[in-house]
């Protein structure tokens, strides 16, 4: 049995999208900027597609500017709350523990040029408290970041809730919605939401394009420099065919959102309760405020990355937070950041099952990580300590 | 291309001399779970100094078992002075390579080796005593 159960990393193209995108390279290939025939044909498909964007997220046409993907908008939207708030003396920016390195990363570096940011704790659940939020606005905060839903162990932050708090403070809100965009209903509007950021490749569009949405009014920083697309805000001819396949693929994605959701979330939940079977795991983050295909444990007693590579043999497709996996010396700062210890943190594995998954798949899954489990404890000196008795449990 | 080469996955995937053993007159462990890796070496040394047995038990990424495997395999049967001199270059090139992040799993290997043949031969000179 093959299962590609790492939706959270990336999506299959859907056919919609992979049509989308032939279609354009072969019949619309023309440069929008240019004043042709062929040249305006790719003009209006590519507004087209801005409009269908705008449209799944209730925003407006022009408030919506496609990137390269998900980690340009986060820089883009950061650099320009960082670059408004410069102007008007405040420097100081509020976020969580466990955003994306794009945040992050982009924080500290905001950090080294004078800037002062707050991390939020998220909490043994992985949910951000909007009363920690409010607490945290200063007179000089020029932006609170907190990402939609988190890549790692799904929790779903209440968007709305600190949209609105922000608004109330006068304080710019941007969340990173990578995880979230094609899965979740997102009303900007509704949910006060300034800016945005989305990546195609996480709701079945194609790799290396997104959008970040910014509320009218806002003036964006550019970071790349060159030409007058994207109003202006975003230089070098557009990745049309990119653009329209993630067109395509939102449309699709936010047409069979709630179906979807409600087909994945008992599937999830079943995959949930036989891997809770396996003694000394534990789930990472909230039970039911998590996006419908996230999973994510800790199995005491073994390391991620031999996990992985024996789900592999089976052919399950997962990922863990290892520290091994990403050759890194820590385990993921998004399971430190919710309490899991170095010890067990690397012995974590995510599964991210798509639309599609069937039951006989989750059975197997499950059948399968119990048996991975087994065989890696059943020479691990950890585990072997923990059964002696001579060191105590964590989980 | 995999993330390991073929002879890698092979000790990874059918690791040889996993275990406890009983009787061990030298056991040595190293590396801790914060790091993510540990190992445990278990030798059987006769009295003409020959490694009779070896098991080990490792808690860690695939390059941290397939090391383990691959060290226990070149020390079997060897004189305890000829396991000595294992070094964890030999173990990796014994594996055909590993990554260069992943060096560090047969550092880890062989520092494992040296701790029990360190534990046989303390236990020998408390003997001796």
């Amino acid at each position: 049995m093959k299962i590609y159960a790492d939706n959270a990393a990336t999506t299959k193209m859907s056919k919609a999208a992979v049509d989308a995108m032939v279609a354009c390279m072969e019949e619309t290939y023309g440069n929008p900027s240019s004043l042709y025939t062929t040249g305006q044909k790719a003009k209006e498909a590519l507004e087209q597609a801005r409009a269908e964007v705008a449209a799944v997220i209730n925003a407006d046409p022009q408030e919506i500017l496609f990137t390269s993907g998900g980690s340009e908008a986060d820089n883009q939207a950061l650099r320009s709350a960082a670059e408004l708030g410069r102007r008007k003396g405040k420097k100081h920016l509020i976020s969580t523990a466990f955003e994306h390195h794009a945040i992050l990363h982009t924080l500290k570096k905001l950090e080294q040029e004078g800037f002062e940011v707050t991390l939020l704790p998220v909490h043994e659940n992985g949910i951000v408290l909007p009363e920690e939020v409010e607490a945290a606005i200063r007179e000089d905060t020029c932006l609170v970041t907190i990402m939609f839903a988190n890549n790692e162990i799904g929790t779903i932050q209440p968007i709305g809730e600190i949209g609105e708090i922000c608004a109330k403070h006068g304080v710019l809100f941007h969340t990173d919605a990578v995880q979230a965009v094609g899965h979740l209903p997102i009303d900007v509007k509704a949910m006060h939401i300034d800016m945005l950021s989305s990546s195609a490749h996480k709701y079945h569009g194609p790799k290396g394009v997104g959008f970040l949405y910014a509320r009218k009014g806002i003036a964006l920083t550019n970071l790349i420099e060159g030409g007058s697309q994207e109003r202006g805000k975003r230089a070098g001819t557009e990745n049309v065919p990119g653009i329209l396949g993630l067109a395509a693929a939102l449309k699709e994605a936010a047409a069979h959102m709630e179906e979807n959701a409600a087909r994945q979330k008992p599937l999830r939940d079943k995959l949930i309760k036989g891997l809770s079977e396996i003694p000394h795991s534990a789930l990472n983050g909230d039970a039911k405020r998590r996006l419908p295909g996230n999973v994510n444990f800790c199995f005491e007693g073994i390391e991620g990355e031999s996990l992985l590579l024996l789900l592999d043999d089976k052919g399950i497709s997962a990922s863990s937070g290892s520290a091994c996996t990403s050759g890194d010396l820590d385990p993921s700062h998004v399971l430190l950041a919710i309490g899991r210890i170095h010890d067990v943190a690397h012995g974590s594995l995510r599964l991210t099952i798509g639309e599609d998954i069937t039951e006989e798949e989750i059975d197997y899954m499950i059948a399968s990580v119990k048996e991975v489990v087994e065989y890696l404890r059943s020479f691990s000196p950890v585990w072997r300590d923990l059964q002696a008795g001579k060191v105590e449990y964590i989980l | 291309m995999a993330l390991y080469i073929e002879k890698v996955m092979d000790h990874f995937r059918n690791p040889r001399n996993v275990g406890v053993i009983e009787d061990a007159n030298g056991i040595g462990e190293v590396g801790n779970a914060k790091c993510g890796d540990i190992m445990k070496m278990y030798l059987k040394i006769n009295d003409d100094e020959i490694i009779e047995d070896v098991k080990f038990e490792t808690f860690g990424c695939g390059s941290a078992i397939a090391s383990s495997s691959m060290a226990t395999e070149l020390i079997k049967g060897q004189p305890v002075s000829e396991a000595m001199k294992l070094t964890n270059k030999a173990v990796a090139e014994a594996l055909d390579g590993l990554p260069a992040y992943k060096m560090h799993c047969s550092v880890l290997a062989e520092e494992a080796i040296q701790s029990a043949l360190e534990d046989y031969q303390k236990r020998k000179e408390a003997s001796k005593a």
